[in-house]
C-alpha cells in the first residue's frame, strides 16, 4: 500500500501556477477582506438535497477555484452565490450565505440588486442575439446608463479587459452570434465586466473551447483579478492549478441505506496545499486522477 | 508467377432487397404527397387568375359602389369591399395581436406551470377549435343585437379568431428561445420584465411578426363570421365604428351566387385581390422577419 502511494506521489503533476514565483506570493502573502462567508449550507431541488453542508470562506481578489467529480454540486454552490438557483423552481437553500457582511438569503435581499453586485459567466457562451456593441453595452444599459459617449467608452474598456477588442473593433455593429466559441465566450466575459462587478463567478468557463481559446481567458483571469475578486469551476485539474489561489474540492457523498448522493465539500485550502499536500484521502485521490 | 490481384471497387451503393425497397417506396410517396398538395392549389391559383386577371384594374380595386349584379362588367368594382377588408383586418388586428403576444408572454415567462396559465393555454386551444360561423353568432349575440352592424363587430369576430392563433404561435416562438439567453441577461441584473423585453422578445419577434401575420391572412378571408356582424352593403362605408358594411369574402360569396355574368366576374375579380392581399402579406411577413433577424447570424 505504502509503495503504491509513493508512486502515485511521484506522479503528480507540479502544479504550473507554482512556477510562478510572483503569483504564488501574492497567492500566500496573507488573507484579503472576506467577500463571500458560507456556513452549513445545503442546497435542496425539490427534495432532493443536491448540496450538504457547504463552509467556506472566498476572499478579496483572489481566485477560488470549485473541483469535483461531475454531480458533486459544485455548480450548484456556485449558483447559490449570486441567486442565480432562484430561477430554478423549487430550488431552496438552508444555512448562512454572507456576502461581505450582509445576508444573502435574507428577507428583503433583492436577487436583482445582488447579481449586479455578482456577475456570472456560464459554461456555454450566451452571447445575445445582438451586435457585439449592444452585447456588451446591455448591462450598463439597464442600469441606467444612456449616454452613448458614456457607453463607447465602456464597451471600448471592457472589450479591452476581455481581450478581445482588437479582433472586433472593426465589427462592433457586427452579430454577437458571429463570433467563434472562443470569442463569443470573451464577449460574455466583456459584457460581465461591463457593469464592473465586484465579484464574477465562472462556470466551466472554457470547457467548450480550445487550448489557445483557454489560454485567452486564463490569461485575462490573471490580468483581472487585482480588481475583481473569480471564483471559476473547473473539471480540469491543470486549469484550476494554473489560475487559482485557493481550491475547493467537492465530492460525492452515497447513502448506502437511502441510496440517496449528495454533493459535500471534502476539503478547502490553498492551491498548493491541495494538489501538493492533500489532507482527506478522497483529494489526493482525486487530484492524482486515481478517482474520477 | 505472381499473381496480381485486380483491385475490386467498393460497392457504396444501398445494397439491394428490403431495404432499397422501402427506401424507394418511401420515396414514391413523398414525391406523391408533394403533387397531391401541389394540384389543387396550383388549380385554384390557376382559375382564379385566368377567369379574374380580366376583370381586376385600378378602376376594379377604386371604384366606390358595387354595382348591382345586373350590370355587365367592366362597370364599377370592389373598391367598397377592399376598404372594409382593410378597416375590419387592421382593426382585428390592433386588437388580437397585442393581446395574443402579451398572453403568449404570460404563459410561458411569468404563468410557469401555474394554474391561470394553464388554463389561458386550455382555453386558446378550445378557441381554435370553434366554428368561425360561433364566433359570429356569438359577437351578434353580445354586440350587434345592442349596438347594430359595423366594421368594429366584425373586428370583434375576426380578433376572436385571430387571438388564439397568435398566442399559440408566439408561445412556440417564446419557448425557442434558449434559457441560457434569459440566464444571461438575469446575471448582468436584469429584473424580468427588462429580460423579457430585451432578451427574449427581441429573440422571439422574427417568428412572433410571422405567426401573427399569416393570423392576419387567414382572418382577412373569412367569411362566415362577417355575416352576422356587418351585414353586407355595396356602398363604401368610410367609418368602421358606425353602419353596415362589406368585405372582400361577402362580395366573393354574394356575386359568386349570382345568375348574371357581370357579377360572377367580379366576383373572380375580388377574389383574386383577396389572394393578392394576402400575398402581400405573406411577403412583408418574410421582409419584416429577415430585417428582424439580422443578429441571428
Amino acid at each position: 500500500m505504502d509503495s503504491e502511494q509513493n508512486v502515485v506521489k511521484a506522479e503528480l503533476p507540479k502544479p504550473a501556477a507554482l512556477q510562478d514565483t510572483q503569483r504564488s506570493e501574492a497567492a500566500f502573502s496573507g488573507e484579503g477582506a472576506p467577500v463571500f462567508d458560507a456556513k452549513n449550507v445545503s442546497i435542496f431541488y425539490g427534495s432532493f438535497r443536491a448540496v450538504t453542508d457547504v463552509s467556506l470562506t472566498i476572499y478579496e481578489n483572489e481566485i477560488t477555484a470549485f473541483i469535483g467529480p461531475s454531480g458533486c454540486g459544485k455548480t450548484t454552490v456556485l449558483r447559490t452565490l449570486n441567486r442565480m438557483n432562484d430561477l430554478v423552481p423549487g430550488a431552496r437553500v438552508d444555512g448562512a450565505v454572507d456576502y461581505r457582511g450582509a445576508s444573502l438569503y435574507a428577507p428583503g435581499v433583492s436577487a436583482t440588486a445582488v447579481r449586479r453586485r455578482i456577475g456570472m459567466v456560464f459554461q456555454k457562451p450566451n452571447p445575445f442575439p445582438k451586435s457585439i456593441y449592444d452585447n456588451v453595452a446591455y448591462g450598463p444599459r439597464i442600469n441606467g446608463e444612456r449616454k452613448k459617449s458614456r457607453l463607447d467608452e465602456i464597451v471600448e474598456r471592457s472589450l479591452h479587459q476581455a481581450a478581445l477588442w482588437d479582433e472586433v473593433k472593426n465589427r462592433l455593429n457586427a452579430s454577437g452570434l458571429g463570433l467563434s466559441g472562443g470569442q463569443a465566450q470573451r464577449l460574455c466575459i466583456a459584457r460581465t465586466l461591463a457593469v464592473e462587478p465586484d465579484v464574477v463567478l465562472m462556470d466551466e468557463p472554457c470547457s467548450a473551447l480550445d487550448p489557445i481559446a483557454t489560454g485567452k481567458i486564463e490569461d485575462l483571469m490573471h490580468e483581472i483579478k487585482s480588481r475583481y475578486t473569480i471564483v471559476i469551476v473547473t473539471h480540469n485539474m491543470q486549469q484550476a492549478t494554473r489560475v487559482s489561489d485557493r481550491t475547493a474540492f467537492y465530492s460525492v457523498l452515497r447513502d448506502e441505506k437511502s441510496d440517496t448522493r449528495t454533493g459535500v465539500l471534502v476539503e478547502y485550502g490553498t492551491t498548493q496545499q491541495i494538489f501538493e499536500d492533500p489532507h482527506d484521502t478522497r483529494t489526493q485521490a482525486y487530484v492524482t486522477g486515481r478517482m474520477g | 508467377m505472381a499473381v496480381t490481384a485486380e483491385p475490386v471497387k467498393a460497392d457504396l451503393r444501398e445494397p439491394a432487397g428490403w431495404r432499397r425497397t422501402k427506401s424507394r417506396i418511401a420515396t414514391a410517396l413523398m414525391v406523391l404527397s408533394f403533387v397531391v398538395v401541389i394540384i389543387p392549389l396550383g388549380f385554384v391559383l390557376y382559375t382564379v387568375i385566368a377567369k379574374g386577371a380580366s376583370v381586376v384594374g385600378w378602376s376594379f380595386w377604386t371604384s366606390g359602389t358595387i354595382p348591382p349584379n345586373v350590370l355587365p362588367l367592366g362597370t364599377g368594382g370592389m373598391g367598397a369591399a377592399i376598404l372594409g377588408t382593410l378597416e375590419i383586418t387592421a382593426l382585428a388586428t390592433v386588437m388580437a395581436v397585442p393581446l395574443g403576444v402579451l398572453g403568449a408572454v404570460y404563459i410561458n415567462e411569468y404563468g410557469g406551470k401555474g394554474a391561470l396559465a394553464s388554463v389561458v393555454r386550455f382555453m386558446a386551444d378550445v378557441m381554435t377549435g370553434v366554428p368561425s360561423i360561433v364566433m359570429g353568432l356569438f359577437i351578434f349575440s353580445i354586440w350587434v343585437v345592442h349596438f347594430g352592424f359595423s366594421g368594429l363587430a366584425g373586428a370583434f369576430a375576426l380578433g376572436c379568431l385571430m387571438l388564439p392563433i397568435v398566442i399559440r404561435s408566439s408561445e412556440e416562438m417564446l419557448k425557442l428561445v434558449p434559457n441560457s439567453l434569459r440566464e444571461g441577461s438575469y446575471a448582468l441584473g436584469a429584473t424580468k420584465a427588462r429580460v423579457t423585453l430585451t432578451v427574449v422578445l427581441p429573440a422571439a419577434i422574427g417568428g412572433i411578426v410571422s405567426g401573427a401575420l399569416l393570423a392576419v391572412a387567414r382572418a382577412a378571408g373569412e367569411t362566415a363570421p362577417l355575416l352576422f356582424c356587418i351585414l353586407t352593403v355595396f356602398t363604401p362605408n368610410y367609418n368602421p365604428f358606425h353602419g353596415p358594411d362589406t368585405a372582400l369574402p361577402l362580395q366573393i360569396f354574394s356575386n359568386a351566387s349570382s345568375p348574371f355574368v357581370g357579377a360572377q366576374g367580379r366576383g373572380w375579380g375580388a377574389a383574386l385581390t383577396l389572394i393578392a392581399i394576402a400575398f402581400i402579406l405573406m411577403i412583408a411577413a418574410r421582409l419584416i422577419t429577415a430585417r428582424f433577424v439580422r443578429y441571428s447570424r
